[in-house]
Parts: C-alpha cells; sequence; structure tokens
C-alpha cells in the first residue's frame, strides 16, 4: 500500500500580472489534509480552485506562503504527487498500457515489476481486456479511467483531481464516482478533488472546503461525517448537499461553455460525381 | 457485407477509362498512318525497345543505381530535415536565427540548385545524392516544425507530471505527436526524391548507369520508343513508391483510427 501524504498549505497567495497590473488569484489559503484524507475543493468559476491545484502538483509557481508534502516544501513536479486532469490528457498514439506505463518511465523499477504494477492498476479501475486498445477506441469514461491508472501507478502520497469527471455525462460520471470512492479506499491514499459538484462532493469526501472568487478564499470547510458507501438519497445526506450549497445561494452562475475547436474537412474531399 | 465481397463489387474501374481510350487511339492513329511514325512511334516499337532493354541487363543495373540514388538521398534529406525541424520548432532561439533563412531558401526552385551543386561537387553520384537529399529535406523540415510547433501544452504538463527528461520529451512526445505530419511530410519528400533523382539524371547526365540515363541514351539514339517506355517505367515506378508509403503510413498511424 502507498504511502499516504499529509499536505500542509500555509498562507498561500497567487497572483498573475494581466497587462502590468497584479490580478490577485488566491489570498491567505491554509488547510490541512491529513493522510488518508479525501477533500473536495467547491467552488464557482473563477474561484482559483484549479490554480490551487496546479500549485499542488507543481506546474504552477512564483506564490507566497508554503506547500508541504510530509513536512517538505514541495518543489516543482514530483512522482510523489499524482494528478487526473478533466480532459485525459492520454497520449494517443500509445495503448492503454502503454499510456499507463508513462507513469512509471522514470520511477526506477524493473521492467518486470513495471509490468506487473500497470497490469494491476488497469485492473484496478476495471479495464481487463483493454490493454491494447488505444485511445481513440475508448469511450470518455474509459478514457478517464486510464488516466486514474496512470496517475496512481507509481503510488503517488497525494491524487489530485482536477474536475475529472466534469466532461463526462451524468450516468458515467455517477458510476465513476463509486469507482473512484472504491479506488481511494482500496489504495488508502490521500486525495484533493476540485470540482464544482456539489453532489460528488459530499459523496466522495471527509470534508468539503468551499472557495469563493475574486480573489479565491476559502470560505467554509464543512465537515462530512457520514458513513461509506454514501445513500445519495438519505436525509442526512442531503441536508449536507443544502448546506454546501446555501453558501452559493447569493452567487451567479458564471459557467463558461466550453466551446470544443471544430473539426476542418481539410483538403480531402470531392464531389462525388 | 464481407471485405472481400464489398471489395469487388465496389471496385471502380473508371479509373482505367483514360489510358486504355489513349491506348486504342495511339493504336489506332500510328497503325492509320495519319501521323509520321518516327516521331509517334506505335506501341509495338515501345514494347519492342521495352524487351531489348529488359534482355540487354542494362535494365537492372540501371534501375538499381536510381532506386539506390533516391534511398540515399530520401534517407540522408529526411535524417537532416527530421533534426533540423525539431531544432526550429522547439527551440525558440533556433527558430530566430534559422526560420527566416530557411523560409527564404525553400523559394528557390530545386532545379535552380543545380548549376551551383555540379560546380562543387561535379556531374557524380554525389552531386546526384545532394540534390535528392535537398530535395527531400524541405517538406520534412516543414513538417516537423509544423508537427513540433502544434504539440499541445497540456500533453507537455503531463511530460512534467512524470519528470520527462530532454531526452524522453523528445522521444517519448514530441516526435510520436507531430508524427503525422512528419509522415506527410516524409511521403511528399519521397515523391520529390524520385523526381529529383530522374531530374539529376537528365541534366547531371554522362555519369553512369540509371533510368534517367537510358531516356537520354534513348534520345540522343533517336529510339523515340526507349524514351516513352523509360518515362512510363519511372511514372511507374513513382506509383509503386506513392503506394508504399501510403501503406506504411496507415501502418504508423493507426492510432488515429478510421476517423482522422
Amino acid at each position: 500500500m502507498a504511502h499516504a501524504g499529509t499536505l500542509e498549505i500555509n498562507n498561500l497567495s497567487k497572483q498573475y500580472q494581466v497587462k502590468g497590473e497584479a490580478l490577485p488569484v488566491l489570498e491567505n489559503i491554509s488547510l490541512s489534509i491529513k493522510p488518508g484524507e479525501f477533500v473536495s475543493i467547491v467552488g464557482s468559476s473563477g474561484c482559483g480552485k484549479s490554480t490551487l491545484l496546479r500549485l499542488v502538483i507543481g506546474l504552477e509557481h512564483d506564490y507566497k506562503g508554503e506547500i508541504l508534502l510530509d513536512g517538505k516544501k514541495i518543489v516543482g513536479t514530483s512522482l510523489d504527487r499524482g494528478i487526473v486532469f478533466q480532459e485525459h490528457r492520454l497520449f494517443p498514439w500509445l495503448t492503454v498500457e502503454q499510456n499507463v506505463g508513462i507513469g512509471l518511465l522514470n520511477a526506477g523499477l524493473s521492467t518486470a515489476q513495471k509490468n506487473k504494477s500497470v497490469q494491476e492498476h488497469i485492473e484496478l479501475v476495471g479495464l481487463k481486456g483493454f490493454e491494447t486498445a488505444y485511445p481513440y477506441q475508448l469511450s470518455g469514461g474509459m478514457s478517464q479511467r486510464v488516466a486514474i491508472a496512470r496517475a496512481l501507478v507509481n503510488r503517488p502520497e497525494v491524487l489530485l483531481l482536477d474536475e475529472p469527471f466534469g466532461a463526462l455525462d451524468a450516468l458515467t460520471r455517477t458510476h465513476l464516482q463509486q469507482e473512484l470512492q472504491r479506488i481511494w479506499e482500496a489504495e488508502g491514499i490521500t486525495a484533493i478533488l476540485v470540482t464544482h459538484d456539489v453532489e460528488e462532493a459530499v459523496y466522495l469526501s471527509d470534508r468539503v472546503v468551499v472557495m469563493q472568487p475574486r480573489p479565491g478564499r476559502i470560505k467554509r470547510i464543512v465537515d462530512v461525517p457520514l458513513a461509506r458507501p454514501r445513500d445519495r438519497g438519505s436525509f442526512a445526506f442531503s441536508q449536507i448537499k443544502d448546506d454546501v450549497l446555501s453558501e452559493f445561494s447569493d452567487t451567479p452562475r458564471g459557467d463558461i461553455a466550453l466551446v470544443q475547436p471544430q473539426e476542418t474537412l481539410g483538403a480531402n474531399w470531392q464531389f462525388a460525381w | 457485407m464481407s471485405f472481400i465481397q464489398k471489395h469487388i463489387t465496389h471496385r471502380d474501374w473508371r479509373g482505367f477509362v483514360l489510358p486504355v481510350g489513349f491506348l486504342v487511339i495511339w493504336t489506332a492513329v500510328t497503325a492509320a498512318g495519319w501521323v509520321n511514325t518516327k516521331l509517334i512511334v506505335p506501341p509495338s516499337d515501345v514494347i519492342a525497345a521495352a524487351y531489348k532493354y529488359f534482355t540487354s541487363g542494362t535494365f537492372f543495373s540501371g534501375l538499381g543505381a536510381s532506386l539506390g540514388r533516391d534511398l540515399a538521398g530520401f534517407v540522408l534529406g529526411s535524417l537532416v530535415g527530421v533534426a533540423f525541424g525539431s531544432l526550429v520548432g522547439l527551440s525558440r532561439w533556433a527558430n530566430r536565427l534559422a526560420g527566416p533563412t530557411f523560409h527564404t531558401l525553400k523559394h528557390i526552385s530545386l532545379f535552380a540548385w543545380l548549376p551551383l551543386i555540379s560546380t562543387w561537387l561535379g556531374q557524380g553520384d554525389g552531386a546526384k545524392i545532394f540534390f535528392v537529399a535537398l530535395s527531400a529535406f524541405y517538406p520534412v523540415a516543414l513538417g516537423t516544425i509544423e508537427g513540433v510547433q502544434g504539440v499541445a501544452r497540456a500533453q507537455v504538463e503531463v511530460a512534467r507530471v512524470y519528470a520527462f527528461n530532454a531526452r524522453q520529451l523528445l522521444f517519448k512526445l514530441v516526435l510520436p505527436a507531430a508524427s503525422p505530419q512528419i509522415i506527410a511530410g516524409l511521403h511528399l519528400a519521397l515523391i520529390y526524391a524520385w523526381l529529383a533523382t530522374i531530374g539529376s539524371e537528365y541534366l547531371l547526365a554522362k555519369s553512369g548507369p540509371g533510368l534517367g540515363d537510358a531516356v537520354i541514351q534513348g534520345k540522343t539514339a533517336f529510339n523515340v520508343g526507349l524514351v516513352v517506355f523509360g518515362m512510363l517505367l519511372v511514372g511507374l515506378i513513382g506509383y509503386a513508391l506513392n503506394r508504399i508509403a501510403l501503406r506504411a503510413e496507415a501502418r504508423v498511424l493507426r492510432w488515429r483510427g478510421r476517423a482522422s
């Protein structure tokens, strides 16, 4: 079993420079996450929740404050922190098992150990039998499972999830939430989930961190003291969900529609006659 | 419907209408004597020239020599093209330094290089292979630059998360991600290289065997049959090379699926 990490965020602030002016995105974030804990961060668009995750994974720099993993300040990206992005970001030229293997490229294991670990994690995410499939042959949900396996395969101490199910249909999303719950319990890993789906956050987390925008701050932290697996229809569940939702009641919805670039026809067309 | 059945019933014969029609008209006008058959020889002359050329032994040495130059130049030009394209595509510094020169030089017609090449390298195989390599270099370099510059930022972040070193970044991400454009460049380069091979044999003549050389000899000896046969052969080999390239492309890029 992986060693679960302790994540400590102290007085974290981050600002972008936009046209010479400082634009604060995160202000004075302090959050302490215990080993093996599942914490969700919810907030409307622009509250900096994704930026927070990108700082923890090490893809963003130039912040004030501290991010400590097991008491050590994080420097850049590292194999001890895994991430699943909103888009699966698989390499389309690699098969499922090769994509998962990317997670072990620099893990310092023997080939046999790598193969074994890849195989185990493909089974863990329920994709046995799809090892040699290419991403174009997979559905969105299956691709995201591969991305989860890739993030977990080198046994990171913390798993970061940046709206991992945001682009999936409702049925697949519900199913993958259950799967994620099972995987998290099986791996005993510390997990941080960024989402704008309050039900998802309450279903999965020990604690739900509510953020508010401009600049991004922690508004409130809600404990979810319910036993797992949780019943979404239960009264206790709805109460906590409503409690979290009440924090958003005065916030206008500012979700941005993602416009996919149009596939071009290219020069490869002709009239049929 | 099975694949084979579909293949047979959907076989489109319309592509043969023009060549067969041309052959019929050609045979008719030469047989009827409507044209000067010294200049426009009948098909039988071409077949006779082909037979003589095949049996004389010069065919295989000529074909081998031409394909050898083609391949040597293609490989050389492609390797340099991928290396140069990767550098210019990846390094802003290299792009600023070499980009403008490259994009200017590519507008010089390839055949305009020949006088300079023959002045420096003579008329031998060295000059020919250099010319073929140059013709292969441009499309491969252009394809590589386009492909490398098109690598998605999202995928570079994945590489950073998994701590790729520079070598892994190049060979595990950048080149595979750019491979559709690189392969399109290689495909074009294969066609250009063959055109350049024959072109160099025409224009840097009198330097050993080759298909282009055979055509020149045919012209010198006023053997129009041989000239026409040589042209047909050059076209058929170019067609075969293109088919091989398409097959290889489909195989290497099978990860893209049927949709793309």
